[in-house]
């Protein structure tokens, strides 16, 4: 039996697990499903917390990198990232 | 004459990042697009490239120079013209890039349905979020203008966008990570609609899911000059005066400062207090009103006292 990994990246609202989901990617390593961009207008989970519930291991998060000084009001990429997988067996 | 926006249209620009105008232009010179560039049935199509290379070969769509004047881009009495001589897309271009706006350049984007993927055995793919062209930190804002030459369903996965992004500064395909953004929109509208982007909004064009060929013609128009009260020329605008915050009367009518104020649900709890910020400085220089302010958000920090 062969291990897949499938990865599930989650933008939150805030910087903790508790927040409210606001972007979201899937990338099956199982090739069981496609996923692209704009395949879907629902996150799959109401929040990061709902995720561990149901699985997922978190791998990495952003860190909250002070804002340079000057720059204090330029707003950018979407701040608060974290990275789950799960991994799957199977015949692949 | 040019049909001038309204302060409230460019306040829904300046908090969006777009407007649109549904089914403005006629359907004869949307069909005088369509036989100009030679729209014809998928089964007619042999490969994306013998497509464009013929509607290059044979169209009224010129080779524009970049930086060429608009108004001396598109011969007299072709569609293009006559869309862009339109009152209300004139007034519009007027209002946000002004009178001597030039070309940075033109595009005609067509999404192949399923079918043809199917028959060239290719994967069909969504195009990623990306914001045109490259990281751009300017005040000056250039504009993109979209036009629908035909009905846009849903199933032709019409352009993505992401309302109230434009004032976020990325590089261009730094975004394509995220794959779906909460509030994310597609275009679905009649044919001769006009949709107006500030070049900074985040979008992407989604699978055409339909048995038709779907177009979007675009433009990007860059200013020439400052663009303060382009809309106003009499500079009717006076700001607002300051109004309760939290406490809140809720009697009062609703204001322009409320479409300024206007909040997106994919914007950080944190964030989402700079993305007005900056959308008041953004008004700032819209409207040459260089102390004006919305519900304290810049008041509040501007009185350093030391």
């Amino acid at each position: 039996m062969a291990k897949r990994q499938k990865v599930l990246v989650l933008y939150l609202k805030l910087p903790s697990l508790e927040g409210e989901v606001i972007s979201w990617a899937t990338f099956d390593g199982t090739g069981k499903k496609l996923h692209m961009t704009g395949d879907s207008d629902e996150p799959p989970y109401p929040t990061g917390l709902d995720a561990l519930l149901d699985g997922w291991r978190l791998f990495q998060a952003s860190q909250a990198i002070p804002e340079h000084p000057g720059q204090e009001f330029r707003t950018s990429y979407l701040k608060h990232e974290f990275f789950f997988e799960k991994l799957e067996e199977g015949d692949f | 004459m040019a049909k001038l926006l309204t302060t409230e249209q460019m306040a829904e620009f300046a908090n969006s990042g777009c407007l649109f105008f549904d089914e403005l232009i006629d359907e004869r010179t949307n069909k005088e697009f369509l036989d100009d560039i030679g729209h014809t049935d998928i089964d007619e199509v042999d490969s994306v490239q013998d497509y464009y290379r013929n509607i290059k070969a044979t169209s009224s769509i010129p080779r524009i120079p970049a930086g060429t004047k608009l108004k001396d881009a598109y011969p007299k009495g072709s569609p293009l013209e006559k869309i862009f001589s339109h009152e209300v897309v004139d007034g519009a271009i007027k209002s946000l890039v002004g009178s001597n706006t030039i070309i940075d350049h033109q595009f005609l984007h067509i999404t192949f349905p399923t079918k043809y993927f199917k028959q060239a055995n290719q994967r069909q793919m969504s195009q990623q979020n990306h914001q045109d062209s490259t990281i751009d930190p300017r005040s000056t804002f250039d504009v993109q203008l979209f036009y629908f030459p035909t009905e846009v369903t849903k199933a032709m996965g019409g352009t993505r966008y992401h309302p109230g992004t434009h004032l976020r500064i990325v590089n261009e395909f730094g975004i394509a990570k995220y794959q779906n953004i909460l509030g994310q929109k597609s275009i679905v509208c009649k044919p001769g609609t006009i949709g107006i982007f500030h070049s900074g909004l985040w979008h992407g064009a989604g699978v055409n899911f339909s048995e038709n060929i779907r177009y979007m013609f675009k433009v990007r128009l860059q200013p020439t000059e400052k663009q303060e009260l382009l809309w106003d020329p009499e500079k009717k605008y006076q700001p607002l005066p300051n109004r309760a915050l939290y406490w809140t009367d809720e009697r009062k009518d609703k204001t322009i400062n409320d479409i300024l104020m206007r909040s997106y649900p994919w914007q950080e709890a944190d964030t989402n207090r700079l993305d007005k910020i900056n959308v008041v400085k953004f008004w700032r220089l819209l409207t040459g009103h260089k102390k004006m302010d919305v519900d304290y958000w810049l008041t509040r920090i501007e009185n350093e006292l030391y």
